[in-house]
């Protein structure tokens, strides 16, 4: 019998096994300003050294505004926590990019733009969004900071090993019908713990058919199925991706590196714990309308009547939702209105993303009944190629704001907020209680989706653009 | 980290299936660089009727009465029960701070997010995973008696409620690690000459992930 994808890769790393515990090599280890502080002060206080320096890329992304970067950082506590990262850089001797680098931006679109995400490659991060790095037939996970410690101190992580999910979409994806889609679908098949305990491999023509772009949206959702690991096997796109960037490797090395990547996929004959089946063909654009990814309906849908479930805490889950989102059992998707837009996230705020955006924007204006709509670059480096197509003209001749990158509006750590009661179209991937702002309330959309609800002041049919 | 063994404590019923590590400590709390101090802001959307930010002075907050935390019956109470999928969303480690700070040392759900049940045995906390009808069982026990207790044994892997007694299932690295309150870190490093051949052969076989020389 075959082995899966996840499998091989995990296979490569194992320093030792201890019945079903693994000590596992870390080949990557990205850090971020919020999840850090109490590991390196861990360390320093058991007096112990960082493994292995070059394994490391830190990038402040949660705190930083996305306002003019000339001026200090207002809020005080923010401050202190990058200035931590800087100080902790320093005296280990880390390579970061800081607020004012160029390529600043959120560590999951940082990474994959450097080439410091590898194929085969463990990567860990304190953050439950590493598994985007999966997309590049990796092993990348979310860590907690005593592991983050542990990985600095040790390079290793001690695990057990996932049971494996394929989730296998064919068919040709719809005009308007992206990654986010097809992510948020997924979720709703599953659910949000659908995928615990185990590492989910994305297959099938739909997901070939996607950009790497595409890939890394998808597997960055992985997450918000349960699942700490989402990958996808190494084809050609991925080997065009990696080519030229800053850490990929380079010369001979590339040529052996592009040779063994090739077999970063699945056997054909591998079984898989649990196999899920989605027909590409079928899938709308998705809103989620609760407070839990999984609580997603297509854009011609109907918000479920709670009254309709069997299970009483779905039942209950559900009622709590709707109060939260003041929002009517049966009302139509496409009829809710919003006041407040936000493109950006490491889920949805790469070129691609802002390139999509933008063309269902075009010439046209923001809707009068939005407050606000910001775009955020997932990078400064995606910035600046945004800037080269002129896409940042055509979102602020729409009227929205064109930021500095950051996380942003995805979880509110700093200014960008919503204010209680206040709806958002957010191309983001939590739309938790209060994850925008207290009292706000989150509908997950694909940016096309955010861009055209930003137009018509609704959600609306992207289909419909075509 | 502190060792664990037996626990007794006052059960707190949170009624509430996907609660979120945003839900058990809101983000602006994540700003703070220490390890302690979270336990005032455990849950503070729904605890507090009022915004929260870091370094306020809570205790002139106004506060939600009908919130499981507020309410007399569950005061000192130091086992949490709650829903499916409990600490689902983002993996900071400030949830199970958080807990451990306002005084939790036992959390029982019939699942857990991945993240989540991992961190809290970082931290001396001991995440337990029962049956869904053991756990409607237990919430009904609680609702219908003020001050309900609950003992449980981690050597054991046992949970005593009443006359009654239920077995759960736990790793047997991380039962060890939480008994002996030990620090992994120290554990790996034991290996450290495994951890240093490995290394070595690895970067031999696979170069070019390596090259990250031009990293630091
Ligand atoms: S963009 Fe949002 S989800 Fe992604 S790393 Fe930042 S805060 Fe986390």
């Amino acid at each position: 019998m075959g082995i899966s994808l996840y499998e091989k890769v995990f296979n490569r790393h194992v320093v030792r096994k201890d019945n079903d515990t693994y000590l596992l090599y870390i080949d990557r280890h990205l850090v971020h300003e919020v999840t850090s502080p109490q590991a390196f002060e861990g360390l320093r206080l058991a007096n112990r050294e960082i493994w292995r320096k070059n394994s490391i890329l830190a990038v402040p992304d949660h705190n930083v505004p996305t306002t003019d970067r000339t001026v200090e950082i207002e809020d005080p506590v923010s401050k202190i926590q990058v200035e931590t990262l800087d100080k902790n850089c320093e005296e280990f001797n880390l390579l970061q990019f800081k607020m004012n680098d160029q390529r600043q931006g959120i560590v999951h679109v940082v990474g994959p733009e450097q080439g410091s995400t590898l194929p085969g490659m463990t990567i860990v991060c304190g953050d439950s969004h590493t598994s985007t790095h999966g997309a590049f037939g990796a092993i990348a996970m979310g860590i907690g900071t005593s592991e983050v410690e542990h990985v600095l101190a040790t390079q290793c992580l001690i695990v057990n090993k996932f049971k494996t999910m394929r989730i296998s979409v064919n068919g040709k994806l719809q005009f308007g019908v992206t990654a986010k889609d097809i992510a948020l679908a997924a979720i709703g098949r599953i659910g949000t713990a659908g995928g615990t305990g185990h590492a989910i491999e994305f297959s099938g023509t739909s997901i070939e058919s996607l950009s790497m772009e595409g890939r890394m949206t998808l597997c960055n959702m992985a997450i918000e199925a349960g699942s700490r690991v989402g990958l996808i096997g190494v084809d050609k796109k991925t080997i065009e991706y990696i080519k030229d960037k800053p850490l990929a490797p380079k010369g001979v090395l590339w040529e052996e590196a592009k040779k063994d990547w090739l077999n970063l996929v699945s056997d054909k004959d591998v079984i898989f714990d649990s196999e899920v089946e989605i027909d590409g063909n079928l899938i709308e654009p998705q809103v989620t309308w609760g407070t839990s990814p999984e609580m997603v309906s297509s854009i011609t849908s109907k918000i479920p009547n709670p009254g309709d479930c069997k299970d009483k805490t779905l039942s209950s889950s559900y009622q709590i939702a709707l109060k939260y989102m003041d929002l009517k059992p049966n009302t139509p998707i496409n009829e809710i209105s919003i006041d407040k837009v936000f493109i950006g996230s490491c889920t949805n705020s790469r070129i691609e993303d802002l390139r999509a955006a933008a063309s269902i924007v075009g010439t046209k204006r923001i809707a009068k009944n939005i407050k606000l709509a910001l775009v955020v670059p997932g990078s400064g480096l995606v910035k600046l190629q945004a800037e080269s197509e002129g896409l940042d003209k055509v979102f602020k001749n729409a009227g929205f704001e064109w930021r500095e990158p950051g996380c942003s509006m995805c979880l509110a750590m700093n200014a960008d907020k919503l204010g209680p009661g206040e709806r958002c179209a957010s191309t983001s991937n939590r739309n938790f209680e209060g994850r925008q702002g207290q009292g706000g309330r989150t509908h997950l959309v694909s940016p096309q989706m955010a861009a055209a609800a930003a137009i018509y002041g609704k959600f609306v049919d992207i289909r419909e653009l075509n | 980290m502190n060792p664990f063994n037996i626990h007794k404590g006052i059960v707190i019923p949170l009624d509430r299936a996907n609660v979120d590590t945003d839900a058990i400590i809101p983000k602006q709390f994540l700003k703070s660089i220490k390890k302690t101090g979270f336990g005032v802001n455990l849950f503070d959307e729904w605890r507090y009727l009022d915004h929260g930010e870091p370094g306020q002075d809570n205790s002139i907050r106004k506060i939600n009465p009908n919130f499981v935390l507020n309410m007399p019956r569950y005061k000192d109470g130091s086992i949490l029960i709650a829903r499916e999928n409990f600490g689902c969303g983002s993996s900071r480690e400030h949830a199970p701070w958080a807990l451990l700070d306002f005084g939790i040392k036992v959390v029982i759900a019939p699942s857990f997010a991945d993240i989540f049940y991992g961190n809290c045995f970082k931290n001396g906390i001991l995440p337990i995973t029962l049956d869904k009808i053991i756990m409607d069982q237990i919430f009904k026990k609680v609702e219908d008696k003020i001050g309900y207790e609950i003992t449980v044994n981690l050597q054991k892997q046992k949970i005593y409620y009443d006359l009654e007694i239920v077995s759960f299932e736990v790793d047997s690295f991380k039962k060890s690690c939480l008994l002996d309150g030990l620090d992994d870190i120290g554990l790996t490093l034991k290996n450290k000459i495994d951890i240093k051949n490995f290394e070595k052969e690895y970067h031999e076989s696979f170069p070019w992930l390596n090259s990250g020389e031009n990293l630091k």
